[in-house]
């Protein structure tokens, strides 16, 4: 998995009301849920934001509501990758089941400026911020199980292969 | 090494002896939970992987609670997408109009989540189970469809947070104000991925609708699930309403923590949690004078007959305040049926406050009750983010039910005491 793009960033606690507001939740669809996503945390963000865009955020990403409307609006909208300090566990969960790609950096978030551009090694575990010497961040490599996921496509592609002995 | 409550229910669903925090195990699912604004992507992914029928008709639960009574087209098109699921597959606990109310409140009460199972539930207050000694936690759309598919799901055993309370509840104080208190001490994530264990010998004063609420808000510190060790006041609760078996585990004394909150509650008085975080809290003393537009007094949080019955305490013989809103929502038929009998819904419309057909409605935004730009709430709910309540310039502050009812009256945030002629009972 690799992504080059441009950077969003965002604090702690981003919850999943800020992610897409309850208001829009009446609705399933994809494309509604992307052009509404990140509204309450930045009203202009789907303005601003182009298609392989990269979310970097702080502690505790995704908290708050279940809805996966939050990784489906956010994988909808384009975005190429979430990479926070840490994330609320039922979005971290929901994520590898539904297939947005998120990475974990402790570090990246104090060393990155918004709309810096930068590139993801997935398989490598490194990220590299363009035009800056000394520029390579570690990141927290993704747990075999959840490689397991991603690599199937997602949680019930996963369990269709299984159960079919694959 | 013993095991604790969590651990020991994780081992018996997933045919293990034992288990450890940190292991991956696979277990079986007594209960899987969604509803009108969950259960539809559900169903979207349990078509598309080539699912053909749900594991269990009997172990499947859908409740519409959220946008319901449907609320505008895209709401009703959402329950239908629900309601052909329950139809085609038979569910047996299928909840919409007037059978329906708040899931976290609708399933202890009819008996359907009991002591010792493991329920997942597409809502992440579906951690409220652990207060009957069940392991209880939300999961995404996706993990739910996978639970109705094959009746089972990946866990990672969680760590274990053991809080202990000590000491005799001040006035006005209750199981709201100490997850509050808790919450502000370790944070909005400080038990991120972790089981909470409520134990000491306070509990034992706590009614389970103060059990409820308390495990209810685990979710705001992080935690992945909340549990208390079944006791009398349980088995009082869950005897008459289960239609099976149940099982009352507890915690081994040499199980192991990953580490241990000692709450001394006399020390603790009414709390509020300010904006935007729910461990935003304060002591009632420390709040000030903070005027309010409404008051909702309901959700999966504090909206069972026992708050209602706080509140109209509180309120009888009394009225909001000239330009409050107070909005009640009994959270099931059965609540709102008791609060009528007992003639609340009176002493609620002599007070003149509206109120609504079960619904998880106002507490996340969604309708009965919208806040406009710099309109503040106090509510009895679990989530007081930026915009949960209405628009993102709007505030929420969330208390117990006996802070919200003198609230409206006072129109300020305010505790019982300033209430001319009230003595708690």
């Amino acid at each position: 998995m690799k992504f080059k793009g441009k950077v969003w960033k965002f604090g702690d606690h981003v919850n999943t009301d800020l992610i897409i507001p309850a208001r829009y939740i009446n609705s399933s669809d994809p494309a509604f849920l992307a052009a509404h996503c990140m509204e309450d945390a930045d009203p202009d963000f789907m303005k601003k934001m182009q298609p392989g865009d990269i979310i970097v955020a702080g502690e505790n990403f995704g908290c708050g509501s279940s809805r996966e409307h939050a990784p489906i609006a956010i994988k909808a909208a384009g975005i190429a990758c979430v990479i926070a300090k840490g994330y609320a566990r039922i979005f971290y969960r929901s994520a590898f089941n539904m297939g947005l790609p998120i990475f974990e950096s402790k570090m990246l978030h104090d060393l990155v400026q918004e709309s810096d551009e930068i590139e993801v090694d997935g398989d490598a575990g490194i990220i590299t911020i363009s035009g800056k010497e000394a520029g390579l961040i570690k990141i927290e490599p993704i747990p075999p199980f959840m490689q397991e996921l991603v690599a199937a496509g997602g949680l019930l592609p996963y369990l269709v292969k299984k159960r079919a002995g694959g | 090494m013993g095991m604790t409550i969590t651990e020991k229910i994780l081992a018996e669903h997933g045919g293990l002896k034992e288990v450890h925090p940190g292991m991956l195990i696979n277990a079986r699912v007594d209960i899987a939970l969604g509803h009108d604004v969950t259960a539809p992507i559900a169903i979207g992914e349990f078509k598309k992987a080539g699912g053909h029928k749900i594991f269990d008709r009997n172990k499947v639960v859908l409740v519409a609670d959220h946008f319901t009574p449907n609320k505008d087209i895209q709401s009703a098109q959402q329950v239908r997408i629900m309601r052909d699921f329950a139809k085609e597959h038979k569910i047996s606990h299928y909840y919409e109009g007037g059978d329906a109310g708040v899931c976290h409140v609708l399933l202890p009460e009819q008996g359907i989540a009991l002591p010792g199972d493991l329920i997942i539930g597409a809502d992440s207050h579906t951690c409220t189970y652990g207060a009957l000694g069940a392991f209880a936690t939300g999961v995404g759309s996706t993990d739910f469809a996978a639970a109705m598919l094959t009746g089972e799901l990946w866990f990672k055993v969680p760590e274990t947070m053991k809080i202990v309370f000590h000491g005799k509840l001040n006035k006005w104080v209750s199981g709201k104000d100490l997850i509050l208190y808790v919450i502000g001490q370790i944070g909005v994530d400080g038990a991120n991925y972790q089981a909470m264990e409520f134990t000491g010998e306070t509990l034992a004063e706590l009614t389970m609708a103060d059990r409820f609420t308390m495990a209810n808000m685990v979710i705001e510190a992080g935690a992945k699930s909340g549990i208390f060790v079944p006791d009398e006041t349980t088995r009082e609760y869950v005897q008459y309403r289960a239609e099976r078996e149940y099982t009352f585990h507890e915690s081994d004394p040499d199980a192991n923590y990953a580490s241990v909150l000692e709450v001394d509650v006399s020390n603790i008085e009414p709390q509020v949690a300010f904006p935007p975080l729910p461990s935003n809290v304060r002591g009632l003393s420390k709040v000030g004078s903070i005027k309010i537009d409404q008051v909702f007094i309901g959700s999966c949080t504090n909206g069972r007959i026992e708050d209602l019955r706080l509140a109209a305490q509180l309120l009888k013989g009394k009225q909001v305040a000239p330009y409050v809103r107070l909005i009640i929502i009994p959270t099931t038929p059965e609540v709102y049926r008791t609060a009528m009998s007992e003639g609340l819904f009176d002493i609620f419309l002599d007070a003149k406050a509206i109120i609504s057909p079960p619904t998880c409605g106002p507490c996340l935004g969604g309708h009965m009750g919208i806040l406009a730009d710099g309109e503040r709430a106090v509510a009895t709910t679990n989530r007081n983010f930026i915009g949960r309540m209405g628009h993102p310039g709007s505030e929420v502050y969330l208390a117990n039910p006996a802070i919200a009812a003198a609230t409206a009256v006072l129109g300020r945030i305010a505790g019982p005491d300033e209430l001319k002629g009230v003595h708690k009972i």
